[in-house]
């Protein structure tokens, strides 16, 4: 459990981040969304106190974050950073093992983790880990920088824009990599960003930012059907909003009883896949499968129109 | 794979340069049209070896003292707590390098009097500038990212310092000590005019004695001392460059 409690900090006269009060639940992915200058950087960087606020406190799970000294504090957390800022005159392995490294960790230990989170983010631990930073693709180079961020096994990880330099089809990918790993290790994520997209691709909470104060910390399917504010309103995007709708729900809730012609589609994909590709084939169906194979209902367009709908 | 000619070039003038401190008198009839009848060819008033490792030994001293004095300033300076020492730092590093070493050693000398500690001085001074503004420039010039990653990855400001910043602003600081060698190396010369042993020696006996073949014997062993040098630290630099990928 985070707890952000009244904090503000300024920089003369201007109140970057104007007492904003957050609570964020444990294993959870939170993501800050806001325009450039909301003040959404400083408050992350303010968790692990590499900006001490003006005022206010952060409690993490209880404990002020102040009780320690700060490069101690930022060794308990992960934190990992648009550009990656891998150091180029270490390889790979040396790379992750940075943290257990300052902490003191056995090399038995250290190499061990370096393993396996090598393996984890589908990089072969015998070819990648002697490589330097520059001999990998920009998509592998943020796999290494997510993984020295979690190296030391943080029970919170900080991530300021890591997707920003992946190309599109990369950041997918990414993407749903983050979300894997999130539920193997349950470390409790805030990301901050500004794009509303992947807010909604990875957010259990969505707190939106505007000057300096959190205009809204909501579920991303309340944060559509009740913005707080129209600006809120304009970032989500107003011809965004069915398709968003569909986009947070999977085909499981949405599956109606009856048959339906053509292939099955997967219960696990987005009620905006299952559109897709309703409306891509030309059927007013499709059968659904369940996680097993099997056949458990059918998907119908008038039923996703249903879904897609705003409050009335 | 066969040898490039630059490297094979470099090795044999590194050769020439052994065989010529080892056995000048090889060398003799080489250097015979340049001087009048009877005069000698090959320096005769010591051993061109030793006045060579002397020579060496001075730019070393010198170097290793400067190098200290002037990576210690740019670190200080760099750090947050001696930022306001900054203008200072340079002011006073930029006097070392436009005062003239003839002048410090003139200076030097009622002080320190005659002999090697007057051109040690001058050649400290000397030696200071190209070292200090590249150790400054290696040092404010790092990616923000990485310095950022290193500050949020929980290290201290020590740490920072020995594992990332000075490894990331080697090659930089490498060839300001690069720099300030090969001044040095030609500098060294003028030393020999207040009585330091050094290759400046040969070129001055040649000047006294109208003898030519001594001012090129001089001038071409430090010639070729720093080119060799020059290129040998600038390879280190590039395997270092070339391990960053930068």
């Amino acid at each position: 459990m985070i707890e952000i409690e009244n904090i503000t900090k300024r920089y003369g006269e201007t109140a970057v981040v104007d007492d904003v009060s957050l609570t964020i639940a444990p294993r959870t992915v939170t993501v800050i969304v806001g325009t450039s200058g909301s003040g959404k950087t400083t408050l992350l960087r303010m968790v692990n106190r590499l900006v001490e606020p003006t005022s206010g406190a952060i409690r993490l799970d209880g404990e002020d974050n102040r009780s320690l000294p700060g490069y101690e504090l930022r060794r308990r957390i992960g934190y990992a950073i648009q550009g990656h800022g891998l150091f180029p005159h270490r390889t790979v392995a040396q790379n992750i093992a940075t943290v257990p490294t300052l902490l003191g960790w056995e090399r038995s230990r250290i190499d061990a983790k370096v393993e396996e989170l090598l393996t984890l983010f589908q990089l072969d631990p015998a070819a990648f880990g002697p490589r330097f930073p520059h001999e990998l693709s920009g998509g592998q180079q943020q796999r290494v920088g997510v993984a020295r961020a979690l190296a030391a096994e943080p029970k919170v990880l900080l991530m300021d824009e890591p997707f920003g330099a992946l190309d599109p089809i990369i950041r997918a990918k990414a993407q749903d990599d983050l979300l894997a790993i999130q539920k193997h290790f349950e470390t409790t994520i805030i990301l901050v960003t500004h794009d509303m997209e992947e807010a909604f691709q990875l957010a259990d909470h969505i707190a939106v930012m505007d000057k300096g104060k959190v205009v809204q910390y909501a579920t991303p399917s309340e944060m559509l059907l009740k913005p707080a504010t129209s600006f809120v309103e304009s970032l989500i995007g107003v011809g965004e909003r069915p398709y968003r709708l569909l986009a947070i729900a999977p085909v499981a809730s949405a599956v109606e009883p009856g048959a339906a012609e053509g292939a099955p589609i997967s219960s696990a994909l987005t009620q905006r896949e299952a559109l897709a590709e309703l409306l891509w084939s030309g059927r007013n169906a499709l059968p659904v499968a369940g996680p097993d194979g099997a056949i458990i209902g059918k998907i119908s367009l008038e039923g996703l129109a249903r879904r897609a709908a705003g409050p009335t | 794979m066969m040898p490039k000619l630059p490297v094979f070039l470099r090795l044999a003038a590194f050769a020439l340069l052994i065989a010529f401190l080892l056995q000048p008198q090889w060398f003799e009839p080489l250097l015979r049209p340049l001087v009048q009848d009877n005069a000698p060819v090959i320096y005769n008033q010591g051993s061109l070896l030793q006045l060579t490792l002397l020579h060496l030994r001075t730019v070393a001293m010198a170097t290793v003292a400067a190098t200290v004095v002037a990576i210690a300033l740019a670190i200080l300076v760099t750090r947050a707590s001696g930022a306001e020492f900054l203008p200072l730092s340079r002011s006073l590093v930029n006097i070392g390098q436009t005062f003239p070493p003839v002048a410090v050693l003139a200076l030097a000398v009622p002080i320190f009097g005659f002999g090697e500690k007057p051109t040690l001085i001058a050649l400290f001074l000397y030696g200071l500038l190209p070292i200090f503004e590249n150790a400054l420039t290696g040092l404010t010039t790092l990616p923000p990212s990485v310095m950022e990653a290193a500050r949020g990855a929980g290290m201290t400001g020590g740490q920072r310092l020995v594992k990332v910043e000075l490894p990331l602003a080697m090659p930089v600081i490498l060839a300001g000590i690069r720099l300030s060698i090969v001044i040095s190396l030609a500098t060294a010369t003028i030393g020999s005019t207040v009585a330091a042993k050094t290759l400046g020696e040969v070129i001055i006996a040649g000047l006294q004695s109208n003898n030519l073949a001594f001012v090129v014997q001089g001038g071409l062993i430090v010639a070729a001392l720093a080119v060799l040098l020059h290129d040998g630290l600038q390879a280190a630099e590039r395997k270092l460059v070339a391990r960053m990928g930068r």
